[in-house]
């Protein structure tokens, strides 16, 4: 089980407080019907699924509720960083710094 | 290769064993394949198989990472079944049942095919319903189901609780007869031997880093660890890995990466006579050939390529057996493991074409490719060879989360399976 740090509690609780929720940073858009087959389907079905680091989203909800944003090894599976909804997505030279 | 025989095993018999050789060869790479297939699982082999023998495709190779069989194939819970709700899915998996019946004989190998029947549990109103759709569905596709009593599904798996007092009591079930369990390792050997002996080079230890690409786009062949090999055209059988493997060729894939385990208990006499299964409670119980209960668990909920789970995903399939047999509360478990499966949207698989001329790909099996692994290969190697999909893969498309003809087995279901 994964031990995972609530940004907005600011404590480490079991995996079992939390529901992921999948890749972080898509922005659903306002003008979907506007939307050709080709955007919808990158924005709804295709997923980066990185071996690697990945960007996702946790949301604490056996605890604060909320949404948040973390970057996780998915061979490690280890926790690199996690930052509340909303701050933009961190560099590839910041992501690039916390993989040392 | 010498055939598996009663004359055979007579001579052998009297000469210790001795004489059989090895079931297949172990070939260093050439400079160019005509198909090279990524991934030695089942499918992969399965695959090749079909395209030496129905397609006539002399010069193939596959391409493992790891040892062969070692993936999924080695990992799985072995259930085979074809009950699923859609006419596409019904098709695919009804033809894969269909070969599963014959392959011991086709393959001169024992798969240890065993059609003891998969029963699926209805736990509430919903389920009965979900179950007696499925069912009349199933009938009008030709797929054998029917639907039984709690007494009736007492009575075909004895183990079984059907106390009206248990947590989520047994309201009836569906039995698909002809469904079943298989030896999952002997059939990757299976199709390897025989692909084998009709040429095709199996290179393992031989990992795919790059798909090369000509100026105009199509496919010349991959970059291994073994050194670049030519190819006219690759498909790629990669399971959790798809993603990976298609980012080399610049295609995204609607697919999501994810730990799904299983474990065995110690070895007892023969009590469980059946394959189980519940979804709304999670649990999937047989009983192997060598007396270990084998028990399927869920996924973990996020993307990972580590080849195990969390203990909570273990604990919580456990909770449901213990609850539905409760004569198993004092069973040891041996071994647990994992396997990384690719997820789709729709939770049906992809059996197809890509936007890269020579390259195709088959993936998206997610918990539950196992069941298909003579039918997959047997339309995949179809595909690869004219270059178009069979009638029965025809709408396991990539494009199809584009035009949104999607074959949603997940709503029909309601979990992965």
């Amino acid at each position: 089980m994964l031990v995972i740090h609530c940004p907005y509690c600011q404590a480490d609780r079991p995996e079992l407080e939390f529901a992921n929720a999948g890749e972080a940073h898509i922005v659903r858009p306002d003008n979907m019907a506007e939307m050709t087959d080709a955007e919808f389907e990158k924005m709804f079905f295709v997923r980066q699924n990185p071996k690697g680091v990945n960007l996702e989203r946790w949301r604490h909800i056996h605890g604060c509720g909320r949404f948040f944003n973390a970057i996780r090894h998915t061979v490690s599976d280890k926790f690199l960083k996690v930052y509340k909804a909303g701050e933009s997505r961190p560099s590839d030279a910041e992501i690039a710094e916390l993989m040392k | 290769m010498r055939n598996f025989n009663a004359l055979n095993l007579a001579r052998e018999a009297l000469r210790g064993h001795k004489g059989w050789g090895q079931q297949w060869r172990n070939p260093e790479p050439k400079k160019s394949y005509d198909v090279i297939i990524v991934g030695a699982g089942g499918h992969g082999l399965g695959t090749a198989y079909y395209l030496a023998k129905e397609h006539g495709v002399k010069n193939i190779a596959v391409l493992e990472k790891g040892w062969l069989g070692g993936g999924n194939t080695g990992r799985n819970t072995t259930i085979i079944r074809s009950n699923y709700l859609y006419d596409e899915s019904a098709g695919l998996y009804n033809h894969a049942l269909n070969l599963w019946e014959n392959l011991s004989q086709e393959l001169n190998y024992n798969v240890m095919f065993s059609q003891r029947g998969v029963m699926m549990l209805a736990h509430n109103v919903h389920d009965v319903q979900s179950a007696q759709r499925h069912i009349h569905a199933n009938r009008l596709n030709g797929v054998d189901n029917e639907w039984l009593t709690p007494q009736q599904a007492k009575d075909y798996c004895p183990p079984l609780n059907i106390s009206k007092s248990s947590r989520y009591p047994v309201m009836g079930a569906a039995l698909q007869r002809r469904g079943g369990v298989a030896r999952h390792d002997a059939v990757a050997w299976g199709y390897a031997r025989q692909a084998s002996a009709m040429g095709v080079d199996i290179i393992q230890n031989c990992e795919v880093t790059g798909i090369n690409r000509a100026t105009s786009g199509e496919v010349t062949g991959v970059e291994t660890t073994k050194g670049p090999i030519g190819a006219k055209q690759v498909g790629i059988v990669a399971a959790g890995h798809t993603s990976v493997l298609m980012e080399m060729a610049g295609v995204q894939m609607p697919l999501e990466s994810y730990p799904l385990q299983a474990l065995v208990s110690e070895p007892v006499k023969p009590v469980f006579p059946c394959v189980a299964m519940s979804n709304a409670v999670h649990a999937y119980i047989s009983q192997s050939d060598k007396g270990e209960l084998v028990i399927g668990a869920g996924t973990d909920s996020y993307l990972s390529y580590s080849q195990t789970g969390s203990m909570h995903i273990l604990q919580h399939t456990l909770d449901a057996i213990i609850e539905l047999y409760p004569m198993f509360n004092r069973m040891k478990m041996l071994r647990t493991w994992g396997g990384i499966v690719d997820v789709t949207p729709d939770r049906s698989p992809i059996l197809a074409k890509t936007p890269v001329k020579g390259l195709y790909v088959n993936c998206g099996w997610g918990t539950g490719g196992f069941k298909a692994t003579p039918g997959s290969a047997n339309v995949f190697a179809h595909t690869i060879a004219k270059d178009e999909p069979h009638s029965i893969n025809a709408g396991f498309t990539l494009e199809r989360f584009r035009n949104g003809r999607l074959i949603d087995e997940a709503a029909a279901a309601a979990v992965a399976h």
